[in-house]
Order: structure tokens, then sequence, then C-alpha cells
């Protein structure tokens, strides 16, 4: 069976939906019942990492070999990877809303999340400023690899070094400390490889469409 | 070899911004024009400034120079003289010749701007050697990122905007980096509490450089 990976995908998500609503969760103050939104919330990031990275692997195969349907690839990966963090923000607002008492705060993560989606809102105004496509593919393929190079592992390192609300972060124990019990890691582990796979899921779909379209496209002119 | 090319360059450059004074001119007084409307802004309110607003405020027109100096290296040369190069010496060398020059000219505007600034907002710095290590850490930091950015923006079509919403973003985490070891320049804390920052910064610089290094090759083929 080809396909199994995208059953495996429908089931983690069903189970996540219907586990992370009902399996009993530790009653903590202030969290209470949202303590839930780790399992919508924290496999966001995991997604769009992921997915950030599938997206700079392949431009730096299309730098190496420039075929259209790796900077195809490229560019959807990093579209999915915009709407995991669009997504990974609304959630997470809502949830600093009911727990910190904000919609958003001074907080390095959020203001990392909020730079990196500059960053790859930057890579898709440089895309559209580009008539020729294969200098389009090539430059964003740079700035890409560019950009994930140099902001990237800042977002992953800035945090610790300053004081966060986050869990794990400026001597806040993380979430695996004390109140990730067992009942938990059941649910948020298949959670994440959940999304994760959703995250490949839509980029590939995305990108047969608009591989389709192109070709379409060119048939138009043939 | 690579490093007699650099060498070659750096000179050519040099040469080339001694002849045409006015772009050096320029930029000098463009420093010293912000630096002079900030001071202005800032006396209607009996001219004291806070310590934070002044280091805010010194990181934020050093950033907006920074864009302005070195989005004109690339954007300055024209296509012919470019594919001159490439025929003569190995992009590498043209990168690394780009960014050390950069790096040097931002120092200097730096210094210069730093100055003015003093003089008339006052100079609250408490540990000068820090200061200055900082600023130049920030100049080629600065340079090194912004380089690579002005040779992406000088493909495209609308250069001059690409360069700000190419550059900021990437340039955020350095920019935190440097604000904060400032201040603790600026509050005369002792060393061991930039040293961390400071490492991550060259480290940074060392990345930053490193990608640029390896992309480049692939970005004037095109």
């Amino acid at each position: 069976m080809k396909n199994w990976w995208k059953a495996l995908t429908v089931g983690l998500l069903l189970y996540t939906a219907v586990a992370g609503l009902l399996v009993p969760v530790p009653q903590l103050a202030i969290l209470n019942e949202t303590i839930r939104n780790l399992y919508f919330h924290v496999p966001m990031w995991f997604g769009m990492t992921f997915i950030l990275i599938a997206s700079v692997a392949y431009s730096v195969r299309y730098l190496r070999q420039p075929t259209p349907a790796l900077d195809i690839q490229a560019h959807e990966a990093a579209r999915i990877g915009i709407l995991m963090g669009c997504v990974g923000l609304a959630t997470g607002s809502i949830w600093a809303k009911y727990t910190w008492g904000t919609w958003w705060t001074n907080d390095p993560k959020l203001n990392g999340a909020a730079i990196a989606m500059l960053i790859y809102g930057a890579y898709l105004v440089l895309r559209s400023s580009f008539t020729d496509e294969q200098q389009r593919a090539r430059v964003s393929a740079i700035y890409n690899i560019f950009a994930f190079a140099t902001a990237m592992p800042l977002f992953y390192i800035l945090p610790r070094l300053t004081d966060s609300l986050h869990p794990g972060a400026g001597g806040n124990p993380a979430f695996a400390k004390y109140d990730l019990d067992d009942n938990m890691r059941l649910v948020f582990y298949p959670a994440v490889i959940g999304w994760t796979l959703l995250a490949f899921w839509l980029a590939q779909v995305a990108s047969r469409i608009a591989l389709l379209k192109q070709k379409v496209y060119e048939k138009q002119f043939a | 070899m690579l490093l007699r090319e650099i060498w070659y360059l750096i000179q050519k450059d040099f040469r080339l911004e001694w002849r045409q004074r006015a772009a050096l001119s320029g930029m000098l007084l463009y420093v010293g024009s912000t630096i002079f409307v900030c001071y202005l802004s800032f006396a209607l309110r009996g001219g004291e400034l806070p310590v934070p607003a002044w280091n805010a405020l010194f990181w934020i027109i050093l950033l907006f120079t920074a864009v302005n100096a070195v989005a004109k290296g690339f954007l300055q040369e024209s296509r012919g003289r470019l594919l001159y190069y490439y025929t003569l010496v190995q992009p590498q060398a043209v990168i690394l010749a780009k960014i050390a020059y950069n790096a040097l000219l931002l120092l200097g505007l730096a210094l210069a701007g730093f100055g003015l600034y003093a003089v008339v907002l006052g100079n609250p710095v408490q540990d000068m050697p820090l200061f200055l290590a900082n600023v130049l850490l920030g100049a080629v930091g600065f340079a090194s990122t912004l380089t690579l950015v002005s040779g992406i923006a000088a493909k495209a079509t609308n250069s001059s905007t690409l360069m700000a919403v190419l550059g900021f973003p990437l340039m955020i985490p350095m920019l935190l980096l440097l604000i904060k070891v400032s201040k603790n320049a600026l509050d005369g804390l002792e060393f061991e509490a930039s040293r961390s920052a400071l490492l991550t910064l060259v480290a940074l610089n060392l990345i930053v450089s490193a990608v640029s290094y390896l992309l480049f090759p692939f970005l004037w083929r095109s």
C-alpha cells in the first residue's frame, strides 16, 4: 500500500481530536482544561520546523540540479510552513488570553515566531518580484537557504538565553518535568507525528496542483 | 590566490569610493542629518534622553544607515562591470571582498555617527572598550548579512523595497544581541554578563559569512 502514511495521518489526527478532548489531564492551577491545547498548539511548531527544513532541502537540491518541480516543491513547502506558523500563533494567542491574560506579550518565543513569519513573507514577496522563471527559482532558493541558516537557529537559541513565559525557558521548568504525565504523552507524541504528516501531505497536494497548473499553462502555447 | 584577489578587490572598491566622493559624503550626511533630526525631536522635552532610549535610537540609526550604505554595493555596479569581474576572479573573492569592504565602511560610518551622537545627545557609556568592540561586531555582522541580501535584491525588479523587506527580519536576532551587549556596556556591567551574547554574535557572524561564501557562486551565475 503506497499511501499508508496518509491513512496513518488520518488515524493519528482523529485519535488526537478524540483522545485529546476526552482523556483525563492533570488539574493544574491557571492552566485547568486549557492544557489540552498542548496537543494542537505545540505540534504546529514541530510541523512548521520540519516542513521548513524540507523546503530548504528542496532549495539545496534545486541549486545542485535545477528542475521546475524542485522549485515548486520548495515554494509550496514554505507556504505550508507559513500556514502552520499562523495556526500556531492563533492557537497560542487564544491560549495566552486564557492563561496569561493577554493576546500578545513581549515573549522571546512569540517574537521569534513573528520574525519567522516576516522572513517567509519576504520570501513570497521576493518570488513575486521576478518575471523570469529560472532566475526567480534560483534567487529565491538562495534566499531560502540564507534565511534559514542565519535566522532559524537563533529562534531555538535566543529564547533559552532570555526569560520567557513559556515552559522550559528562563528557569521555568519544562512541561516534561512534572506535568506532562504518561496519559498526556500517549496523546502528545502521536499528535506531533500526525500534524507533521498533515503538513507534508498538504505540501504534496499543493505542489501537485501547482505542477498541473504549470502543465496546463504550457499546453496553451503548444 | 584567493587572498590576493580579495585584497585587489577591496583596494578597487576603496579607490572607486574615493574617486566618486559624492556617495561617501552622501552617506556621512545621511547619518549626520538623521542624528540631528533625532536630537531636535528629543530637544523638545529637555534634551535628556533616558539610557534605554539612547541605546535603541543609536542602533536603529545604525541599522538604517547600514541598509542604505550596503544597498548600493551591488545595485551600483553595472551589469557589464560585474561580468568583467567574473571573467577575472573567483566569485568567492567577490563576495568576501564586498563583505570586508562593507564592514570597514560601516565601521567608519558607525564611529563617525557615534562621535556626533555623543556630542549632541550625551555620552552615557560607562564601559567604552566593550561598547566599541560591540560596534565592531555590529558593523561586521550587518555587513555580512546585508551584502548577500543586496546581491539578491539587485537581481529583482523593485530592489530598494526588497532590500529592507529581506534584510530587516534577518537582522533582528543580531540586533537584539547587539542591543543587549550595548546596554551592558552602557550600564558598566562586568564582562561576564555579556560574554555569552558576544560569543553568539561572533558565531553568528561566522555562520553568515560562511553561508554567503557557499551561496554566492550560485547567485552571480544567473
